[in-house]
């Protein structure tokens, strides 16, 4: 029973509002495409994000990382309003694409949505052949309209996932056929059929092996020229691998935001550094 | 708990386990079995020439000039039976009046008897109903009704400690020394010859109307009317369910009213049938006043509301369970949540959401209580398509009932119940089926 109460207190202590803590380091690009301004995520009464600003600039990686529960998806999928789906949760603060509020209650959030599109982590195509998986989105946003339109969209789309080689001969066969990496470069391509401005990805790697994560990187990497990218990760290798900048959370505090090399040689706060060299998380 | 405990009671959960299957199974084919040897006998089955005249008369089927020659042929055998009845009521006429009244009643049971072998006796009226003017179709009967004539049955009183004992005594033995006693075995070795029984296929009974009450003809009323009152219910409650359930699970928002409406349907669920039946009555006849009186449409809706909760409950189970993250990937891709329920999740639910509606259609076609009052007759004629506003209908659940329990002639026409019975069984079970198949299908193309 004492126990129990002591439990009580000490999470009531956690769970208690507080102030955020300040961000160390830059948070400005030259070039931004996403600008995030005083960003407070809340699920209920519970805050999950506090105070966020950041930048992402266009053509460039930012690679999101931080322990477990910290915000990273939450805040992640702010940037493309998937939160809206969520009942209890509850968004304040600037989120501007291409200079407009993306919460301004004039926004449509389905054409957003195909300007930021998303990878989720654990691949989820339709049930549906590879080519309906890729082909459904464009058809539905008008962007084809003949069958040779289409057949293109699908092809460039694959091939730029890096999937084309592999699938082209099985494109009526169903998606959730192929193996784990396939199916999330399909669910790239399927991304990506939409032309997207902004890519966000939530974990893309976690359920795969080194070799589909190395392509699935290298493919970020290329992707990279014409997209905006934003990565959640729990590996400081693919983070460092890919991206140009990143940025520490925690508990739901934007802790420090840099380029990804100050931030792995360099750490300025202690947490990051914890973080990073394994002490912590 | 040790291993040898465990293994014990492994091992008394699966003989238990196995047991009850096992008497379910028995169970199961203790029902089906007579069922279906009995229902079979509807179609298949020892047919008289009285069938065959039968059919030709009231349906138009049959070869005519077979029919002829066969009448003739029996009509020669039957004669002879009319000449000794002939001779017996002439001896009748100089027999003393008390002597005579000892015979008169035995005499009337045989003609009786006669006239339900072969039709009317030469000197009856023309009898008005069907039934009567038609001997016995069925060859069973036909020996059925040549034991009641070939015996009388008594009862033994003698000993007051036991129940009275049925024995039977030959009839003969009443008309001895008369011109009557010569019937008997000339009826017992020429009956054969005077129905002429054939194995018959009698398609007809799925096809054919019935005649006079079920006496003769087949359920093609009934099995029509169960098909229009069930389609009738699932056109009402399929979409409605389906909406409803797309509502609870997507556009809901968790409070009060939802979960007061949540329940109501699981309590709706549990509602006994009959109490649908009144309420069907009371609303759509006698408030709402969709038809005068009974109706199929009366009934079709009364069953919709039956089946309402049992379908938005499948269906909503059915959304439920399609992963969360199709529904994520459709809306990160800037589809709109309409065309995501649309494209995306009803597709993926619809095997469990059709597998529950097939469940429905077979509960609407098997249950009898709701359509009692709101759209069941026990005898009516076929209807068309274009009188399901107005007009009320035999349908296979309530008149399985009603030719069991209210008919007449209940006893002289169990191979119609039978036949009833295994209908509905073969309707039910069938759409279950389809179900299941359906259900595969679908799954192992959503699969691949
Ligand atoms: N739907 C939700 N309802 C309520 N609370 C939520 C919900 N989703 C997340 N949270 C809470 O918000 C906080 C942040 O969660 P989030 O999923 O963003 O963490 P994360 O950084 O992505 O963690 P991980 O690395 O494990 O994916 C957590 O405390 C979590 O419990
Ligand atoms: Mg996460």
């Amino acid at each position: 029973m004492q126990e129990v109460l002591k439990q009580n207190i000490v999470e009531k202590r956690i769970l208690a509002p507080r102030d955020s803590r300040k961000t160390i380091g830059n948070i400005n690009v030259p070039n931004p495409r996403m600008v995030c301004r005083n960003v407070n995520v809340y699920y209920g009464d519970k805050q999950a994000i506090r105070n966020v600003s950041i930048d992402i600039g266009c053509n460039e990686v930012l690679a999101m990382i931080g322990p477990s529960g910290c915000g990273k998806s939450t805040f992640l999928r702010c940037l493309n309003r998937m939160n809206d789906t969520i009942d209890s949760c509850r968004v304040t603060g600037e989120i501007l694409f291409d200079g407009r509020d993306i919460y301004d209650p004039s926004v449509d959030v389905v054409p957003l949505r195909a300007q930021v599109g998303m990878v989720f982590q654990k691949p989820n195509p339709f049930p549906k052949s590879i080519y309906e998986n890729v082909a459904w989105a464009p058809k539905i946003h008008g962007i084809v309209e003949s069958k040779s339109d289409t057949d293109e969209i699908v092809e460039s789309s694959l091939q730029k996932a890096g999937l084309w080689e592999e699938v082209k001969d099985r494109l009526d066969q169903p998606g959730t056929g192929l193996s784990g990496g396939q199916q999330q470069r399909l669910c790239i391509a399927r991304a990506i059929a939409v032309s997207p401005e902004v890519i966000l990805m939530d974990e893309p790697c976690s359920a795969l092996d080194p070799i589909a994560t190395a392509k699935i990187e290298d493919l970020i990497e290329e992707l990279r020229a014409q997209y905006t990218i934003a990565i959640v990760t729990h590996s400081m290798q693919q983070a460092s691998r890919v991206s140009q900048r990143t940025a520490f959370f925690h508990l739901g505090d934007l802790i420090e935001v840099g380029t990804t090399e100050t931030i792995f040689t360099k750490p300025s706060h202690q947490l990051t550094e914890d973080y990073i060299t394994g002490r912590y998380g | 708990m040790d291993l040898g405990t465990r293994k014990i009671l492994d091992r008394s959960f699966t003989a238990v386990g196995i047991t009850s299957i096992l008497l379910m199974a028995a169970a199961l084919l203790v029902v089906i079995v007579p069922i279906f040897t009995g229902g079979i006998g509807a179609i298949f089955f020892k047919g008289t020439v009285e069938h065959r005249k039968l059919q030709y008369n009231e349906f138009g089927k049959g070869d005519l000039a077979v029919i002829r020659q066969q009448t003739e042929e029996t009509d020669i055998y039957r004669n002879k039976v009319y000449a000794m009845l002939d001779a017996f009521e002439s001896e009748m006429e100089l027999m003393e009046p008390t002597e005579k009244k000892k015979y008169r009643s035995q005499y009337t049971k045989v003609r009786k008897v006669l006239a339900h072998l072969f039709g009317p006796l030469p000197g009856d009226m023309e009898p008005i109903l069907l039934r009567y003017q038609y001997g016995t179709t069925r060859w069973e009967k036909a020996e059925e009704a040549l034991h009641d004539l070939m015996f009388v049955s008594k009862w033994d009183y003698s000993n007051p400690d036991e129940m009275a004992k049925q024995y039977f005594v030959p009839r003969s033995d009443e008309f001895a020394g008369t011109a009557l006693a010569a019937l008997f075995p000339y009826m017992e070795n020429s009956l054969e010859k005077m129905l002429l029984p054939e194995m018959t296929f009698y398609w007809g009974f799925i096809t054919e109307r019935s005649l006079d009450a079920h006496i003769f003809g087949g359920i093609w009323a009934e099995i029509q009317g169960t098909f229009f009152l069930a389609a009738g219910a699932m056109l009402f409650a399929f979409p409605l369910g389906v909406i409803a359930a797309i509502y609870f699970t997507e556009y809901a928002k968790d409070n009060i009213f939802t979960s007061i409406l949540r329940s109501a349907n699981s309590t709706l669920a549990g509602v006994p049938s009959i109490v649908f039946g009144l309420f069907g009555l009371a609303f759509f006849i006698n408030t709402v006043k969709v038809s005068e009186s009974k109706s199929v449409l009366a009934g079709s809706l009364t069953l919709a509301i039956m089946v309402l909760p049992t379908i938005i409950r499948a269906a909503e189970e059915a959304i439920l369970a399609v992963p969360k993250t199709y529904k994520e990937a459709s809306l990160s891709l800037g589809s709109t949540k309409w065309r995501t329920i649309m494209t995306v999740i009803l597709p993926a639910a619809l095997p469990g959401i059709i597998t529950g509606g097939i469940i429905s259609l077979g509960r609407a076609a098997g249950e009898t209580a709701p359509i009692i009052f709101t759209a069941a007759v026990s005898v009516g004629a076929t209807i068309g398509i274009a009188d399901v506003l107005n007009s009320p209908t035999p349908a296979l659940s309530w008149n399985i009932y009603n030719l069991a329990s209210e008919h007449e002639a209940a006893s002289e026409i169990r191979h119609v119940q039978y036949g009833m019975v295994l209908a509905l069984i073969s309707i039910v079970l069938l759409l279950n089926l389809s179900a299941i198949l359906l259900r595969a299908r679908i799954s192992k193309k959503l699969k691949g």
